[in-house]
Order: C-alpha cells, then structure tokens, then sequence
C-alpha cells in the first residue's frame, strides 16, 4: 500500500522525463486541448466546422453571461437594488427564438457541405476491408495476397508499470496500416465478434464495425507520415488496448511495400512445409503467445479465476494433442472468449504457439508440432 | 386522518404518507448516489496514471458500467421522485399523492432492484461490463452470465419508474386544489407532469429491449443477432429510442427547481412562466425524433444523418429560451446568494456550457470527430452533474428548513457548494481537452499525452467526493437540531408549500386550500 | 376526484405504458427491418426480386466487388470466385462463392449480406441468392455457392461501384436447438 503511494508521488517526475525526449509527433503533444487539424481534406474541413461553432458558442456565452454576471454584480439586495418587477413580453421571447433559430441555420450550412462531401461515392484507388476482431485489427487489402492483424506492441510489462513506458504507449502496433499518399483510400469495415470502431483522428474517419454488416469510409492523406487512432466502441475487456497506425507513404514506397508484402506471403506458404528443431518453435511460440494469448491465459499461463483458464496444468494443454490443436484452431464451443485462431495465425505460429503451451509453465509434454501438422490437421477434419 | 406515523421500522415499511415516501427516496438516492460515486473514485483513481495500477480491465468495464447504471437509475431519478413526492402535494394543495398504496410499493421494489444489480459485482464472471448503454452483441453473445439479474434489475426498476409516474399525473390531473388551474401550477409540477409522460412513454421501451435482449440469450430468438436474421444496430435504435428521452427524463425536474429557487432569491417573478411551460413541453416532443444523433457513427444513408443533425440542433432553441428566461429573471431583482440560490446559479451556467457542447455534438461530421470521446463524457457530466446533482441540491437546501422545521447550517453550504464547484470543474473540465485530443472514452489505460489533464481530473473527483461528505453532514445536523425555521424560511416566497407550518406536519391540506 | 378517477387515470396509463411495450417488442423491429429496405440502412438489399424485362445500358458500367468474411468460430473457408465484375446496369449476371467446410462435422451456415454504398441497396436485385437459405456442408465438403444479379438501370450516376459483403455464420448450433425443441430431427447432435 505505502509503496503504491510512493509511486503514485514519484510518477509525475518521470513522467516529465519520459516526455522531454519525446521526438514530437504531429499533434500529439502533452497539453492538448484541442482537435487535431488533421492531414485530409475532409479534416481539415471539419476541423474549421469545428472551430466555428466552438467560437459561436463562445460568443453567445460571452454575451449570456456576461449579462448574469453584470446583474449578479450590480442588482444584488446588499448593494440595496430593489428588484423591479418585469415580467412576461411576447416580443422579447420570439427575439430570442427566432435570433438563435437563424445562428442555427448559419451553422447548418457548413455542417450539411462537410457531411455531403463525406458521403462522396466516387471511385476509390485502393480499397482495404477492415475487420475488428476482440481486440486487433484485420486489413485486407482488395485485389492482392495481402492481409494482415495488426497488434498492440507496447509490451506487458510497461502497461503493468514494471518497465519505464515508450514514446508511443499504447498506440503502437506490430504491423500498421500503409497507404499511399494523394491516393483515394476507401475502407469497408466490418467486424468479427462484436461492435469496434475505427477511428484515426488525423483522417477524420471513425467508423462502426458492425459483425454481419459492412460500412464504408474514405481518405485522401495529403502528407507521408504515422497517424494514430485507437478503437472507439466498448469492445469488451481489451476495448483500450487495439491502437490503430496508419503509415501514410509516397505512391513509389507503398508499392514496393505491397509486392514486398505480397512476396513474404508466399515465403510464409514455403515455410509452412519446413521442419522447425523445437528451440525454433518453442521460442517463436512464445512471441505468439505473448502477443495473442497472454492479454486472456496471461503471461504466466495462470489465466484469470472464473474468466479465463489457465494453460499451465490445463487438461487440453497437457492433454492428447488432437483436442489441443482443435480449440486453438477452432475456438471454443462453450466459451466464446476461445476465439478461432485457425485463420487469424499462420500455419507457422499456430506450430509454435501450441508446442510453447505444451511446453511451457511447467506443461512438459516434451512433443513438438510442425506446420505441416498443423495443415494437415486443418484439411483430414 | 389525524393520527400521525407510527413508530419503529413498520412506520417506513408500511407508510403511505408522500412526506414519509418522497423522504426514503431521498435517502435511496443519496446512499446511491454515494456508491455510484465510490465507483466513480475508482475508475478515477486507475486512471490517475498511465498504466494499470489498482484494477484491471475486466473490473474496470464493471465500473463504468456499474457507476453509469446506479447513478442514473439509483441516484438521479429517485431523487427527483422523492422531491415529487414531498412537494408536489404541497405545491398543488392535495392531501397526498393520488395511490399511496402504490406510491408505497413503487418505492419499496427499488431496494431489491438494486440489491440484486449490486450483487452481480460477486457473481461468477463479474457484474455486467459492456457500459449502461449496453450495447449488443456484447451485451447478450459476449455478456457475462450476470447479465440475466441485470435484466431482472432494469425490469423491476422501470416498474418502479411507471408506477411512480403514473402516481404523480393522477396526483397532478386529479388531486389539485380548486383554483389550482393547470397555468397556475409551479413550474416544478408542470416540468414533472411532461416528465411523467416521458416516462410512461419510454420506461416501457427499456423493459422491451431487455426482455429482447433476455429472448435473444435464453431462448434462441435473434433480435440483435445477424446470424438469426436479426441486426445489432436494432439495439441501438430501440435503446436510444428510450434513451434519449431518458435523458431529458433526468434534466426537466431540474429546470422546475431551478425556475422556483431564482425567483425566489432574485426577489423578482419569473420572466416568462408560459414560455417555459411550451419550452419543456417542445424539449419532451424533440426528445422523440433525435435519438439516433447518438449513432451517427453506425452507419446511416445522409438524409437520416442530416433529418438527426437538424433536429438535433432544434433543441437549442426552447433550451435557450429557458436560460434566457433565467438571466432575465436575475436581471434587475435584488439577488441574495444563499445556497440554494449558489446551486441554482451554477445550475445555469454550468448547464449552459453543456448545452453549448451540446450544441457541437449535435453537428453530424463534427460528431464523427468527438464520438465516443472524453469530450461526450464531459459533455453529459455538465448536464447531468450541474444539471442534476446541483439541481437536487438546490432544492434539498431549498426545502430542507420546511421539512425539517431546522434551518441547515449556511457556512457549511458554502463550503459544501464551492468544494462541489471547484471539483467538479477540475474533473469535467480537463476532460473536454483530452476528448478532442483524442481520448476514447471507457479505456482503463491511456496514451501518455493525455497524462496531465488526468491526473488534474482525478484530483477533481475526489475533492468533488469530500464535498458530499460535507453535504451529508450538514443535512443529518439538520434533521437532527439547529436554529428554528419560520413558517416562510425566505423572503417571500410563491407557492403554498410555505403557507404550512415548519416542519411541515404530517398531513397537510386535509382540508384544500384558498388559491388566489 | 373520488377514488375511481384516480383508477380510473391510472389504468388508461397502465395501458399506455403495456402499450409502449408492446411497440418495442413488436412493432419496432419489423418497422426498422422495413426502414432498412426503404432506406439501404445497414446495406441490407431484401429479398428475392422478381425480374422484370428492363432495358440494359450498355453505356454504363458499374463495378460489383464482392467480399467473404466470417463471423466468429466460422471455419469455413469462403470466398468469392472472382473479386469484381464489371456489369451493365439492367442486366442480370452470375456470381458465384465458394465454400469448404474443412470440418469433420456436418455444418450449417447462413451469409448475411450487406452492400455499400447504402443508397445503391435498393438497386441491387437479387433474382437468386445462396443467402436466401441456409447452406448444409458435410464434413469436407465443399461447394459453389450461387448468385444471381441485377444492378437496376436507375442507379444513382454518382454510384460507380458497388461492394457486396457476405458474412458468413456458423448456425449448426441453432438449427439443432431450433429441431431439438421441434423433436423433428432427433439423429442431430446439439
């Protein structure tokens, strides 16, 4: 307890060391108080619609209050005002209905433009379908091999304040979005599990991913650089840990990017026919399992008491290995929390990850699975 | 008629009395009121830093949650219950409410209501973790097995809710004094009759889309599940449906205290009294036709972005008719600052600044900006906390000298009144800043750029929190002892209520009163 | 105001608020399914369309792209035999989605489609669509999942391509509940 206190005093000065080295990021300074003008056409229209109705209220509030607090001032019985006794004028209640009627119609102008120019349909040059899954993104770029999840990077430790927290807590991920820039981006999003939304502040976009349905959004980003979002809608427990990184690059760089991409899709299909020595697989699986198991089964493989099961001593993990390889590739049938991994993970890391559950937190099975197991498992079923 | 309360436990358990009744609400809400704000310390105190400290995200979402329920459901609306049950009696010249019997049963399931809300905190699995908006499929596919008594809680308590407004319009339409016309009524029966309305409306929405979420998760059907031919956006539709109106359900009382303490205080008769009257009344109608401004990120073809855009801003004008109303009240009367008159005035400009922010939400593509931000969470903090907490406050220190028959100690609700002011604006306000720099609301961990305006809204919490103890303590003084109150307790103030004596007995206007 | 006003009011009330909830359960989401129809809400794009002789446009064309995902659990694989089609409006074309149930148990799925822009979903006809039913797989089987559309000449001109999503749910659990209480198929196992 005392020591939770010391920390709670000791925090604000590292922090403030933390925050000195900070290379600043656009927009992201300590500080903030406002929108972030944003790197597209759309937001910066809706950055200045922003701020317009921001300064008309202001103007309104100037004037109301500084009516009240003028009469609060002036007409107060110690000073010895006596209360005239006015009420009731027809002509003074429509002035003030129809005056901020008009303020409103001023405002709806712009907002109605902004919305229109939102809602525009014309062809876009790249399409990426975006899936929210609990709790990671999913991009699948149209028309080409290339698909991704997209996770949360910042490690256990510093979210558990045992390690001095990075430049970009929690808004980093081990695989981001790239764009190019000057280029008609059209996302459909759409989720897996429950409502997500996506949301990237500079792009002005947020958008619900609704589970059987899609949505669309667009973006146009005028300059290269990382623009960061997080998931807007209650997703379930991990709703604050599924950032969003969206690196926007020049036309030359993305497409080397893609085909790049594209070709280590298909080095991963070679290497699902390679045979791993269990040191390989044991120490790739344990990089899968912290980054897609330990947010639930948590990091010690203890899991969480009445919630999630724990993997160390569990009866699947220990057990034939047939049952084992169906939850993780399947899910499960009785906790919807099991998600199917089957699709989400490669051939590759579900090898891994299952022989470093088998193995690890004092599970000793001692057996290993391949890839190729993993595929064969997958098409005899 | 005559005999007075009995005594012991079977007084309160048995009572038909509004003055007994509308007393226990209030007791209820404010024990409510208090543990939904321990919740809210809570969520406050992880989210003091940047990293998780005290609870985890599980437990987290079951704070939100819970803090967002209780405070709603527990706090808010029993206490401007209790405030209807003591005063609108009084107000009206009626002897008591129009089915005590009921009255008695409408207070007495809310207890069980929350019991069993409160206990799903030990259930297996935790208490429900998806926010008040519950929103499906988290709600029912990915919900906690806790989630069936949350059903059964909100079931009971929307009962709760219809009976107490069925009471209070029978109360109004058929129990008034004779002379007592409609246009004669105080303000704050008139705002609590279109309440009432509003919740008969609405109330019963609540009840069907829980019961279509408890179908949906016991018995096979797919209201809100695609798979079945269902749609999890039906959810949305049909919960702000009620909740929209629901919110209006927890702001209109509070304009009825409001527009019967300035007066008061401002020595000066209220500016506009029927424009008030056609204000509320056009506020509760709008209430109906702008629900989906709270999904404007789900997803709509633009006609009905725009159709909830432009209705949405509707609302600023009979809600700007209202605080104009009260500024031109204070202006030019001979204003006194006790600390009804404290809250109240800061009722109308905290109110105002919610209402402006408001105003800013209402704008579709602005919207997508601030959408499930910091800044909609400070946005509904300034109008429900100054709106509704400062309002019951007003009127509890307001009315207190009459029900009590003590006056409550003025120095102590001062303090008590810039505590709450100065907390309050150190919790809500940072949070205005760290929404538009992009903070998602319900996170139990943040990014390290919205650090300060944490840690400095943390502070605010808990300073706001000693302040109710100060509350507390200055009420119960009160109750206990204290200086004398006189049969009018201020300077001249309208309404029967101040023609009983102080304390006021317990039966009043057996016989109906003279009204001018 | 003797009593029986008082009941009086209170049952008309009653009534009122019986009558709210009824609206709620009832009435609401067959109203909002409508709306969805008449609006594109959601991209939902109704029912079987009886086709009616149109002319086809041959100047215009019109971008269909399909996209497959799947609900959660879903192991399926699915996905669209070609990405995009390029059609006339007014013409009806074939499509088709392929799936494979790599399983070892008997499954059933049902696809919900969902189509953007929302304002193109009322000129979207499907004469024939695999979404109308579920879809049986036996274990390891695997099929070619029909479509049959036509894009409506009056689509908006500011529409040029139109994504049609199909979500595909594992339903084998609801549809053995859903026999298991109808005792109409009891070799199924829940």
């Amino acid at each position: 307890m005392l020591k939770g206190f010391k920390r709670l005093f000791a925090f604000p000065a590292a922090l403030g060391l933390v925050h000195s080295s900070l290379a600043e990021e656009q927009g992201a300074e300590r500080w903030g108080v406002n929108m972030r003008q944003g790197v597209t056409e759309v937001a910066q229209s809706t950055y200045d619609l922003h701020m317009l109705i921001f300064w008309i209220c202001v103007a309104i509030g100037v004037l109301v209050f500084g009516v009240m607090f003028y009469s609060m001032w002036r007409h107060r019985k110690s000073r010895g005002y006596k209360a005239a006794q006015f009420h009731e004028s027809t002509i003074v209640e429509l002035v003030w209905t129809i005056i901020p009627t008009l303020i409103l119609i001023g405002m709806a102008v712009p907002a109605t433009k902004t919305l229109y120019d939102i809602y525009d349909t014309e062809e876009a040059d790249i399409d990426i379908m975006v899936t929210g899954y609990q709790w990671k993104w999913k991009y699948d770029y149209l028309g080409s091999d290339v698909s991704f999840f997209s996770n949360l990077s910042t490690p256990r430790t510093q979210i558990d304040n045992r390690q001095p927290k990075s430049e970009h807590y929690l808004l980093e991920v081990d695989e981001p979005l790239v764009i190019p820039v000057n280029k008609k981006v059209r996302f459909l999003l759409t989720a897996n599990d429950v409502i997500h939304s996506w949301w990237v502040p500079e792009l002005a976009v947020k958008k619900d991913a609704i589970p059987g349905f899609i949505n669309e959004a667009w973006a146009r980003v005028d300059e290269p650089g990382i623009y960061r979002g997080q998931c807007a809608e209650l997703c379930g427990k991990d709703h604050g840990f599924m950032p969003i990184v969206v690196k926007a690059v020049p036309e030359a760089e993305y497409n080397a990017w893609l085909s790049e991409r594209a070709e280590a899709a298909a080095k991963m299909k070679a290497l699902t026919e390679k045979t791993f020595t269990f040191d390989e697989l044991f120490a790739r699986g344990e990089q899968v399992y912290n980054r897609t198991c330990a947010a639930c089964h948590q990091p010690n493989g203890q899991g969480v008491p009445g919630a999630f099961p724990a993997i160390a001593g569990s009866k699947i993990a220990t057990g034939p290995l047939e049952g084992h390889l169906n939850i993780v590739i399947y899910g499960s049938k009785v906790n919807p929390a099991m998600q199917a991994f089957g699709q989400q993970l490669s051939e590759v890391d579900l090898a891994a990850v299952i022989t470093y559950q088998r193995n690890a937190f004092g599970n000793d099975m001692g057996d290993t699975v391949q890839p190729v197991d993993i595929l064969n498992f997958k098409n005899q079923q | 008629m005559a005999h007075g309360p009995q005594s012991g436990f079977k007084r309160w358990l048995f009572t038909t009395n509004h003055k007994d009744i509308g007393s226990m609400y209030l007791w209820f809400s404010f024990a409510m009121f208090l543990l939904g704000g321990c919740m809210a310390l809570v969520i406050r105190a992880e989210l003091f830093e940047p990293g998780l400290q005290i609870v985890q995200p599980e437990f987290f979402n079951q704070m939100t949650t819970m803090h967002g329920l209780i405070m709603v459901f527990g706090a808010v609306m029993p206490a401007f219950v209790g405030l209807a049950n003591w005063m609108i009696p009084m107000m009206i010249g009626a002897p008591d409410m129009a089915l005590p019997r009921m009255n008695n049963w409408s207070f007495w399931i809310l207890p069980f209501a929350f019991a069993m809300l409160f206990s799903t905190l030990f259930m297996e699995g935790g208490a429900p973790n998806f926010g008040w908006t519950f929103y499906a499929p988290l709600s029912t596919e990915y919900a906690p097995p806790s989630t069936t008594f949350f059903i059964f809680s909100i079931h009971i308590m929307g009962a709760s809710s219809i009976m107490g407004a069925i009471n209070i319009i029978a109360t109004i339409l058929n129990m008034r004094a004779p002379g007592m016309t409609l246009m004669k009524m105080p303000l704050f029966v008139w705002t609590w009759l279109i309440t009432a309305y509003l919740l008969i409306a609405v109330m019963p929405v609540l009840a069907g889309v829980v019961t279509m979420m408890l179908m949906d998760i016991h018995f096979g059907t797919s209201f809100f599940n695609a798979a079945g031919g269902g749609d999890p956006v039906l959810f949305q539709h049909v919960f702000w449906f009620f909740g929209h109106p629901e919110v209006y359900i927890m702001i209109l009382p509070a304009f009825g205290i409001v527009s019967t303490i300035i007066p008061t205080f401002a020595r000066k008769p209220l500016f506009g009294y029927s424009s008030m009257v056609y204000a509320t009344a056009s506020i509760a109608f709008l209430s109906f036709i702008v629900w989906a401004h709270h999904m404007f990120t789900v997803g709509m073809p633009i006609a009905g972005e725009l159709f909830f855009m432009y209705a949405t801003m509707l609302i600023a004008v009979p809600t700007g008719v209202k605080v104009f109303n009260w500024v031109t009240t204070m202006f030019r009367g001979a204003m006194t600052f006790e600390t009804p008159m404290l809250f109240a005035v800061a009722f109308v400009i905290l109110f105002t600044i919610g209402g402006f922010s408001g105003l800013m939400l209402a704008i579709a593509p602005a919207d997508f900006q601030y959408h499930d931000t910091y800044f909609v969470v400070a946005h509904f903090h300034y109008v429900l906390v100054p709106g509704a907490i400062f309002s019951i406050t007003a009127g509890v220190y307001y009315w207190l000298p009459k029900w009590t028959g003590n006056m409550y100690n003025e120095t102590m609700g001062k303090v008590h009144f810039w505590l709450a002011f100065i907390g309050l604006n150190l919790t809500f306000f940072p949070m205005h800043f760290v929404g538009l720099a992009g903070m998602p609301r319900r996170i139990p961990d943040y990014a390290l750029q919205f650090a300060d305006f944490n840690q400095i809204s943390s502070i605010g919490a808990f300073l706001f929190g000693a302040a109710q103890i100060v509350f507390l303590f200055n009420v119960v003084r009160t109750v206990m002892g204290g200086k004398k109150a006189t049969d009018e307790v201020w300077d001249n103030p309208q309404g029967l209520e101040w023609t009983v004596p102080s304390p006021a007995p317990y039966h009043t206007f057996s016989t109906p009163p003279a009204v001018r | 105001m003797g009593l029986s006003d008082n009941a009086k009011l209170a049952t008309k009330l009653l009534a009122l608020a019986a009558g709210m909830l009824v609206f709620a359960i009832f009435v609401m989401p067959p109203l909002y399914n409508a709306f969805c129809e008449i609006t594109g809400l959601n991209g939902k794009t109704g029912g079987r369309y009886e086709a009616v002789p149109a002319a086809v446009d041959s100047d215009r064309t019109v971008t269909v792209q399909f996209v497959a995902s799947n609900n959660e659990n879903m192991p399926w694989h699915f996905k669209p035999g070609r990405v995009s089609i390029k059609v006339h409006p007014g013409e009806e074309t074939n499509a088709v989605f392929l799936a494979y149930n790599p399983t070892d148990r008997d499954m059933v799925g049902q696809a919900i489609p969902s189509l953007v822009p929302f304002k193109a979903a009322e000129y979207f006809h499907k004469t024939e669509c695999f979404c109308f039913n579920q879809q049986t797989l036996k274990a390891g089987e695997s099929a070619e999942l029909p479509l049959r559309f036509i894009v409506d000449p009056d689509l908006p001109r500011s529409v040029n391509t139109i994504t049609l999503s199909y979500t595909l749910f594992d339903v084998t659990e609801r549809v053995s509940a859903h026999f298991d209480n109808n005792n109409a198929d009891p070799q199924r196992e829940g």
